[in-house]
């Protein structure tokens, strides 16, 4: 069984669907146990990193995350849902960067880009071996974010370029993330969840 | 590794119908939102928007059950435009399943309502329509309401600046002038906007030939929506792609 985590961050009725098409039973849950018994935990993410961490914080989420890794049960970031596994954003922060979860070292942070969001379908530079990219390494994915990771970090990464190089999605045992929507991106995306639902 | 153009179909919906007829004999019910928006996905649509112009309220409810089908069966990208006036209206839609709104008159009465969106949902959500004619604004582009039919006086371009200074994520271009026509995108315009703007920007309003679709690229838009030349079949989606990668420029291909 998938959980999608909610924690107040609206629309999960696609996420939801499209994890369905994975074969496995997924259900939408606030509830701190059921995300961390679940075989595999999805934390999605809309809005600014303050904010996502305030409703995170509010049902326990950071401490689920860690204690499922710790248990070795996987967890998915998508999006802001990756952005708020770094130590710190710097999203609106006057200098003063907001702490995220923390599986990760370094700072997310805007990209230098002439046109923001960087919103549409791009193409990623996948890890060699990736599990999460099989099949569709050469596919495009959709992007909707103003700030992104840019330092390297987890044992396998793919990047991204718009206005500049970022990660574009980070393989590390137990915990993975992607910035772009795999549920908004078509057949590939659906692919790219049924490679993640295999690792559960 | 490139950001691809995106080519949007837009469906005007009313009563939980397609309003425009449609010109293909593979559906069972040309009338049917849904299903359109799944023919156009499998078509390699990189977006899809429906305009909601119903009138009534009931007709807004039927939107909201079509958006939710649609979520539940498409996986790209999502918007809903139409009678959206506050946030409640925003956050229907969003839960319901679509993944930005367009707002256009209501924000020209309040701008306010822009930063109260994006400040709840973030920019991301928000695009703004801007209904533009040439007239004789201070940059010759000014804002229209009621599809074109009435005048606000307000220029166009400073219209744009303001909406993005209030948080808007995107700026969807609608030429009034060039508007059903098949004679071209308004490049004047789009290339005006783009100008004093930061945001992607979707053009839309014109589109006739293959070249039209280039041509606004050429002018700066981000991606570029079209109703009837998809509708009525002129042009297929992977038409429009073949010819725009022919000529170099990103475009996504979908594998079917």
């Amino acid at each position: 069984m998938i959980a999608i985590l909610d924690y107040g961050s609206g629309n999960l009725r696609s996420a939801e669907r499209a994890f369905a098409t994975s074969g496995l039973d997924v259900i939408v849950t606030s509830d701190p146990q059921t995300a961390f018994e679940a075989q595999g935990l999805v934390v999605p993410g809309v809005g600014a990193f303050a904010a996502c961490m305030q409703g995170l914080n509010a049902i326990d989420g950071a401490s689920i995350i860690r204690k499922r890794l710790a248990a070795e049960r996987p967890t998915l970031g998508i999006c802001i849902g990756m952005q708020i596994l770094f130590a710190f954003g710097d999203e609106h922060s006057q200098g003063q960067p907001h702490s995220g979860v923390g599986i990760w070292p370094g700072t997310v942070s805007k990209l230098a880009a002439p046109i923001l969001p960087h919103m549409g379908w791009n193409t990623v530079q996948a890890s060699s071996h990736s599990p999460l990219f099989n099949g569709v390494e050469e596919e495009s994915f959709y992007f909707v974010h103003s700030y992104a990771a840019k330092d390297a970090c987890g044992k396998l990464q793919s990047w991204s370029t718009h206005g500049e190089l970022f990660l574009s999605a980070v393989e590390d045992g137990y915990v993975s993330a992607t910035q772009f929507h795999p549920e908004k991106s078509g057949r590939a995306g659906l692919a790219l969840i049924k490679n993640w639902s295999r690792t559960l | 590794m490139t950001l691809s153009v995106r080519i949007i179909p837009c469906l005007d919906v009313t009563d939980g119908r397609v309003v425009k007829g449609v010109n293909f004999t593979n559906l069972i019910d040309a009338g049917d939102p849904v299903e359109m928006a799944a023919l156009y996905g499998n078509e390699g649509a990189d977006e899809l928007t429906f305009l909601d112009i119903s009138a009534s309220s009931s007709g807004r409810e039927t939107t909201l059950d079509i958006v939710r089908r649609t979520a539940e069966q498409v996986f790209i990208p999502l918007t809903v435009g139409g009678g959206i006036r506050s946030v409640e209206d925003v956050d229907r839609l969003l839960r319901a399943g679509a993944d930005k709104i367009s707002i256009n008159t209501s924000a020209i009465a309040r701008p306010e309502l822009i930063a109260e969106i994006a400040d709840r949902f973030g920019s991301q959500v928000l695009v703004l329509s801007v209904d533009a004619r040439r007239a004789r604004t201070e940059s010759g582009f000014e804002v229209t309401t009621h599809g074109g039919r009435e005048s606000t006086a307000i220029d166009a371009l400073t219209w744009v600046e303001r909406a993005c200074a209030l948080g808007v994520g995107e700026i969807l271009l609608n030429s009034m002038d060039a508007d059903g026509t098949r004679a071209g995108y308004d490049i004047g315009m789009i290339s005006a906007v783009r100008a004093v703007s930061t945001v992607p920007l979707i053009a839309s309003g014109g589109a006739g030939d293959l070249a039209d679709f280039a041509a606004a690229l050429d002018a700066g838009a981000d991606a570029l929506l079209a109703a009837s030349v998809f509708h009525f079949g002129i042009h297929r989606i992977g038409d429009v792609k073949r010819y725009l990668s022919a000529n170099n420029y990103p475009i996504r291909t979908v594998t079917t």
